[in-house]
Protein backbone atom coordinates (compact mmCIF):
# COMPACT_ATOMS: atom_id res chain seq x y z
CA UNK A 1 0.00 0.00 0.00
CA UNK A 2 2.99 2.27 0.89
CA UNK A 3 4.61 1.19 -2.09
CA UNK A 4 1.84 2.02 -4.53
CA UNK A 5 1.17 5.59 -2.78
CA UNK A 6 5.27 6.23 -3.48
CA UNK A 7 5.09 5.25 -6.67
CA UNK A 8 2.12 7.11 -7.29
CA UNK A 9 3.86 10.57 -5.56
CA UNK A 10 6.97 9.56 -7.62
CA UNK A 11 5.07 9.26 -11.46
CA UNK A 12 3.30 12.50 -10.36
CA UNK A 13 6.05 14.26 -9.64
CA UNK A 14 8.27 12.68 -12.47
CA UNK A 15 5.71 13.46 -14.80
CA UNK A 16 4.83 16.78 -13.40
CA UNK A 17 8.54 18.05 -13.60
CA UNK A 18 9.43 16.63 -16.99
CA UNK A 19 6.31 19.35 -18.08
CA UNK A 20 7.66 21.87 -16.07
CA UNK A 21 11.33 21.25 -17.96
CA UNK A 22 9.27 21.76 -21.45
CA UNK A 23 7.03 24.81 -20.55
CA UNK A 24 9.34 26.75 -18.18
CA UNK A 25 10.39 30.36 -19.93
CA UNK A 26 13.85 30.44 -17.98
CA UNK A 27 15.78 27.55 -19.01
CA UNK A 28 17.53 27.86 -15.46
CA UNK A 29 14.28 26.41 -14.07
CA UNK A 30 14.26 24.32 -16.69
CA UNK A 31 17.51 22.93 -15.63
CA UNK A 32 16.09 22.67 -11.84
CA UNK A 33 12.83 21.06 -12.78
CA UNK A 34 15.23 18.14 -14.21
CA UNK A 35 16.92 17.64 -11.38
CA UNK A 36 13.44 16.96 -9.44
CA UNK A 37 12.85 14.75 -12.56
CA UNK A 38 15.84 12.81 -12.08
CA UNK A 39 15.23 12.24 -8.34
CA UNK A 40 11.58 11.13 -9.08
CA UNK A 41 13.07 8.64 -11.31
CA UNK A 42 15.59 7.47 -9.03
CA UNK A 43 12.81 7.07 -6.37
CA UNK A 44 10.50 5.06 -8.99
CA UNK A 45 13.57 2.90 -9.37
CA UNK A 46 14.39 2.45 -5.90
CA UNK A 47 10.79 0.77 -5.64
CA UNK A 48 11.30 -1.95 -7.90
CA UNK A 49 14.80 -2.48 -6.19
CA UNK A 50 16.84 -1.28 -8.91
CA UNK A 51 19.36 0.28 -5.88
CA UNK A 52 22.58 0.63 -7.91
CA UNK A 53 20.62 2.35 -10.94
CA UNK A 54 18.83 4.68 -8.90
CA UNK A 55 22.03 5.93 -7.13
CA UNK A 56 23.80 6.36 -10.13
CA UNK A 57 21.26 8.37 -11.60
CA UNK A 58 21.19 10.39 -8.79
CA UNK A 59 25.53 10.58 -8.99
CA UNK A 60 25.88 11.07 -12.36
CA UNK A 61 22.92 13.19 -13.67
CA UNK A 62 22.22 15.57 -10.34
CA UNK A 63 25.66 15.67 -9.54
CA UNK A 64 27.02 16.02 -12.96
CA UNK A 65 25.32 16.02 -15.89
CA UNK A 66 22.83 18.72 -14.65
CA UNK A 67 25.56 20.96 -13.25
CA UNK A 68 27.09 20.39 -16.42
CA UNK A 69 23.76 22.51 -18.07
CA UNK A 70 23.50 25.16 -15.19
CA UNK A 71 27.10 25.67 -15.80
CA UNK A 72 26.10 26.39 -19.60
CA UNK A 73 22.63 28.32 -19.32
CA UNK A 74 24.44 30.90 -16.70
CA UNK A 75 27.84 31.36 -18.39
CA UNK A 76 26.65 32.18 -21.59
CA UNK A 77 24.89 35.51 -21.91
CA UNK A 78 21.76 34.19 -23.86
CA UNK A 79 18.75 36.18 -24.97
CA UNK A 80 15.76 33.46 -24.19
CA UNK A 81 13.15 35.78 -25.06
CA UNK A 82 13.90 35.24 -29.11
CA UNK A 83 14.72 31.80 -28.60
CA UNK A 84 11.19 31.73 -27.60
CA UNK A 85 9.60 32.54 -30.73
CA UNK A 86 7.42 30.29 -32.85
CA UNK A 87 6.97 28.42 -29.14
CA UNK A 88 3.20 29.01 -29.36
CA UNK A 89 3.45 28.77 -33.19
CA UNK A 90 4.72 24.69 -32.77
CA UNK A 91 2.32 24.04 -29.67
CA UNK A 92 -0.20 22.26 -31.92
CA UNK A 93 2.14 20.54 -34.04
CA UNK A 94 4.18 19.17 -31.68
CA UNK A 95 1.13 18.43 -29.47
CA UNK A 96 -0.67 16.15 -32.71
CA UNK A 97 3.01 14.31 -32.91
CA UNK A 98 3.22 13.61 -28.93
CA UNK A 99 -0.54 12.49 -29.12
CA UNK A 100 -0.06 9.88 -32.11
CA UNK A 101 3.36 8.36 -30.51
CA UNK A 102 1.45 8.19 -27.33
CA UNK A 103 -1.39 6.54 -28.98
CA UNK A 104 1.39 4.31 -31.22
CA UNK A 105 3.07 3.42 -27.82
CA UNK A 106 -0.31 2.69 -26.01
CA UNK A 107 -0.97 -0.22 -28.73
CA UNK A 108 1.96 -1.38 -28.56
CA UNK A 109 2.22 -2.05 -24.89
CA UNK A 110 -1.50 -3.29 -25.34
CA UNK A 111 -0.23 -5.76 -28.12
CA UNK A 112 2.70 -6.96 -25.86
CA UNK A 113 0.20 -7.63 -22.77
CA UNK A 114 -2.01 -9.90 -24.92
CA UNK A 115 0.83 -12.22 -25.32
CA UNK A 116 1.14 -15.40 -23.67
CA UNK A 117 4.65 -14.57 -21.25
CA UNK A 118 4.20 -12.47 -17.99
CA UNK A 119 0.68 -11.57 -18.13
CA UNK A 120 0.82 -11.06 -14.08
CA UNK A 121 4.10 -10.30 -13.72
CA UNK A 122 5.52 -9.54 -9.96
CA UNK A 123 8.53 -8.40 -8.53
CA UNK A 124 10.62 -10.65 -8.44
CA UNK A 125 11.49 -11.84 -4.69
CA UNK A 126 14.86 -10.31 -3.21
CA UNK A 127 17.38 -12.73 -4.61
CA UNK A 128 20.04 -14.06 -2.42
CA UNK A 129 22.60 -11.19 -3.11
CA UNK A 130 22.21 -7.70 -2.78
CA UNK A 131 21.32 -5.50 -6.20
CA UNK A 132 24.85 -3.91 -6.15
CA UNK A 133 26.55 -7.21 -5.95
CA UNK A 134 24.49 -9.28 -8.56
CA UNK A 135 25.44 -6.18 -10.85
CA UNK A 136 28.90 -5.95 -10.02
CA UNK A 137 29.24 -9.85 -10.70
CA UNK A 138 27.44 -9.80 -14.27
CA UNK A 139 29.21 -6.48 -15.14
CA UNK A 140 33.19 -8.00 -14.50
CA UNK A 141 32.16 -10.96 -16.44
CA UNK A 142 29.84 -11.57 -18.97
CA UNK A 143 29.75 -7.89 -19.75
CA UNK A 144 33.23 -7.23 -19.10
CA UNK A 145 33.99 -6.05 -23.41
CA UNK A 146 31.06 -3.81 -22.94
CA UNK A 147 31.72 -2.08 -20.15
CA UNK A 148 35.42 -1.30 -21.26
CA UNK A 149 33.79 0.22 -24.22
CA UNK A 150 31.53 2.26 -22.15
CA UNK A 151 34.86 3.56 -20.25
CA UNK A 152 36.45 4.15 -23.75
CA UNK A 153 33.15 6.07 -24.55
CA UNK A 154 33.71 8.15 -21.74
CA UNK A 155 37.34 8.61 -22.25
CA UNK A 156 36.76 9.51 -26.08
CA UNK A 157 33.63 11.94 -25.06
CA UNK A 158 36.01 13.31 -22.41
CA UNK A 159 39.01 14.46 -24.84
CA UNK A 160 36.68 15.23 -27.37
CA UNK A 161 35.06 18.25 -25.21
CA UNK A 162 38.58 19.26 -23.81
CA UNK A 163 39.50 19.40 -27.55
CA UNK A 164 36.65 21.46 -28.74
CA UNK A 165 36.18 23.77 -26.22
CA UNK A 166 40.07 24.73 -25.42
CA UNK A 167 41.23 28.11 -27.02
CA UNK A 168 44.93 29.06 -27.08
CA UNK A 169 44.88 32.94 -26.01
CA UNK A 170 47.55 35.38 -27.34
CA UNK A 171 47.86 37.68 -24.37
CA UNK A 172 48.58 34.67 -21.72
CA UNK A 173 52.47 34.11 -20.69
CA UNK A 174 52.87 30.07 -21.02
CA UNK A 175 55.61 28.26 -20.34
CA UNK A 176 57.85 27.09 -22.85
CA UNK A 177 58.29 23.59 -22.10
CA UNK A 178 60.77 22.68 -24.39
CA UNK A 179 63.44 26.02 -23.18
CA UNK A 180 62.98 24.81 -19.84
CA UNK A 181 64.12 21.47 -20.58
CA UNK A 182 66.78 22.88 -22.53
CA UNK A 183 68.18 24.45 -19.82
CA UNK A 184 71.32 23.06 -18.10
CA UNK A 185 72.62 23.85 -14.32
CA UNK A 186 76.12 24.78 -15.65
CA UNK A 187 74.78 27.57 -17.65
CA UNK A 188 72.45 28.98 -15.76
CA UNK A 189 74.31 28.81 -12.20
CA UNK A 190 78.00 30.19 -11.82
CA UNK A 191 79.39 29.11 -8.56
CA UNK A 192 82.14 32.41 -7.37
CA UNK A 193 83.42 33.11 -4.36
CA UNK A 194 84.35 36.63 -3.79
CA UNK A 195 87.00 38.08 -1.28
CA UNK A 196 85.68 40.41 1.48
CA UNK A 197 84.20 43.79 0.49
CA UNK A 198 84.71 43.08 -3.83
CA UNK A 199 81.25 42.04 -3.99
CA UNK A 200 80.28 39.75 -7.33
CA UNK A 201 80.64 40.95 -11.11
CA UNK A 202 77.60 40.50 -12.60
CA UNK B 1 0.24 -3.92 -6.04
CA UNK B 2 2.51 -2.48 -8.82
CA UNK B 3 2.29 -3.31 -12.00
CA UNK B 4 4.53 -3.48 -14.70
CA UNK B 5 1.60 -1.34 -16.64
CA UNK B 6 2.30 1.60 -14.11
CA UNK B 7 5.72 1.61 -15.20
CA UNK B 8 5.72 1.49 -18.65
CA UNK B 9 2.62 3.73 -18.18
CA UNK B 10 5.17 6.52 -16.74
CA UNK B 11 7.79 5.66 -19.22
CA UNK B 12 5.48 6.27 -22.26
CA UNK B 13 3.91 9.56 -21.22
CA UNK B 14 7.75 10.84 -20.23
CA UNK B 15 9.00 9.65 -23.46
CA UNK B 16 6.44 11.93 -24.84
CA UNK B 17 6.79 14.95 -22.66
CA UNK B 18 10.19 14.62 -23.97
CA UNK B 19 9.11 14.27 -27.68
CA UNK B 20 7.09 17.20 -27.30
CA UNK B 21 10.06 19.62 -26.25
CA UNK B 22 12.00 18.56 -29.01
CA UNK B 23 9.03 19.78 -30.84
CA UNK B 24 8.35 22.89 -28.75
CA UNK B 25 11.64 24.62 -28.43
CA UNK B 26 13.16 24.08 -32.00
CA UNK B 27 15.12 27.49 -31.71
CA UNK B 28 16.71 26.59 -28.04
CA UNK B 29 19.46 23.23 -28.55
CA UNK B 30 19.63 23.32 -24.60
CA UNK B 31 16.23 22.83 -23.68
CA UNK B 32 16.35 20.20 -27.16
CA UNK B 33 19.58 18.24 -24.92
CA UNK B 34 17.21 18.48 -21.94
CA UNK B 35 14.54 17.46 -23.63
CA UNK B 36 17.15 14.49 -24.96
CA UNK B 37 17.48 13.35 -21.49
CA UNK B 38 14.24 13.09 -20.66
CA UNK B 39 13.71 10.47 -23.54
CA UNK B 40 16.59 8.70 -22.51
CA UNK B 41 15.19 8.94 -18.79
CA UNK B 42 12.11 7.58 -19.76
CA UNK B 43 13.91 4.65 -21.89
CA UNK B 44 15.92 3.91 -18.14
CA UNK B 45 12.58 4.01 -16.36
CA UNK B 46 11.29 1.08 -19.05
CA UNK B 47 14.82 -0.70 -19.05
CA UNK B 48 14.96 -1.14 -15.21
CA UNK B 49 10.62 -2.29 -14.64
CA UNK B 50 11.47 -4.92 -17.23
CA UNK B 51 14.62 -6.57 -15.31
CA UNK B 52 12.63 -6.09 -12.36
CA UNK B 53 9.86 -7.93 -13.39
CA UNK B 54 11.62 -10.76 -15.51
CA UNK B 55 13.69 -11.09 -12.70
CA UNK B 56 16.75 -10.70 -14.77
CA UNK B 57 19.62 -8.05 -14.33
CA UNK B 58 20.55 -7.42 -17.93
CA UNK B 59 17.98 -4.67 -18.36
CA UNK B 60 20.04 -2.84 -15.42
CA UNK B 61 23.14 -3.31 -17.00
CA UNK B 62 21.94 -1.94 -20.70
CA UNK B 63 20.53 0.73 -18.15
CA UNK B 64 23.83 1.58 -17.20
CA UNK B 65 25.00 1.82 -20.55
CA UNK B 66 22.96 4.30 -21.86
CA UNK B 67 23.86 6.43 -18.70
CA UNK B 68 27.16 6.52 -20.12
CA UNK B 69 26.48 6.89 -23.36
CA UNK B 70 23.87 9.82 -22.38
CA UNK B 71 26.79 11.64 -20.40
CA UNK B 72 29.14 11.54 -23.09
CA UNK B 73 26.29 12.89 -25.35
CA UNK B 74 25.34 15.61 -22.79
CA UNK B 75 29.12 16.76 -22.39
CA UNK B 76 29.71 16.29 -26.17
CA UNK B 77 26.81 18.77 -26.99
CA UNK B 78 27.09 21.18 -24.57
CA UNK B 79 30.50 22.18 -25.66
CA UNK B 80 30.24 21.88 -29.35
CA UNK B 81 27.29 24.78 -28.00
CA UNK B 82 29.41 26.79 -26.00
CA UNK B 83 32.14 26.14 -29.11
CA UNK B 84 29.23 27.63 -31.67
CA UNK B 85 28.08 30.63 -28.92
CA UNK B 86 31.36 31.76 -29.21
CA UNK B 87 31.66 32.26 -32.67
CA UNK B 88 28.16 33.01 -33.66
CA UNK B 89 26.83 34.85 -30.62
CA UNK B 90 23.91 33.07 -30.27
CA UNK B 91 22.50 29.28 -30.13
CA UNK B 92 19.27 29.70 -32.47
CA UNK B 93 19.51 26.43 -34.30
CA UNK B 94 17.33 27.89 -37.18
CA UNK B 95 20.83 30.08 -37.58
CA UNK B 96 23.11 26.54 -38.26
CA UNK B 97 23.21 26.70 -41.77
CA UNK B 98 26.39 27.70 -42.19
CA UNK B 99 28.44 24.02 -43.09
CA UNK B 100 25.86 24.24 -45.69
CA UNK B 101 27.88 23.70 -49.14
Amino acid sequence: MIALLAFYLFATLTIASALAVVFARNPVHSVLWLIVAFFNGAGLMLLVGAEFIAMLLVIVYVGAVAVLFLFVVMMLDIDFAVLRRGFTQNLPFGILIALVLLGEIVVAVMGWQAGPALSGGHIAATPAVPNIVALGQLLYSRYLFPFEIAGLILLVAMIGAIVLTHRRRGDTRTPRASRQLRRRPQDATRLTQPGVGEGVKL
Amino acid sequence: MISLAHYLTVAAILFTIGVLGIFLNRRNVILMLMAIELILLAVNINLVAFSAYLGDLTGQVMAMFVLTVAAAEAAIGLAILVIFFRRRGSIAVDDVNRMRG
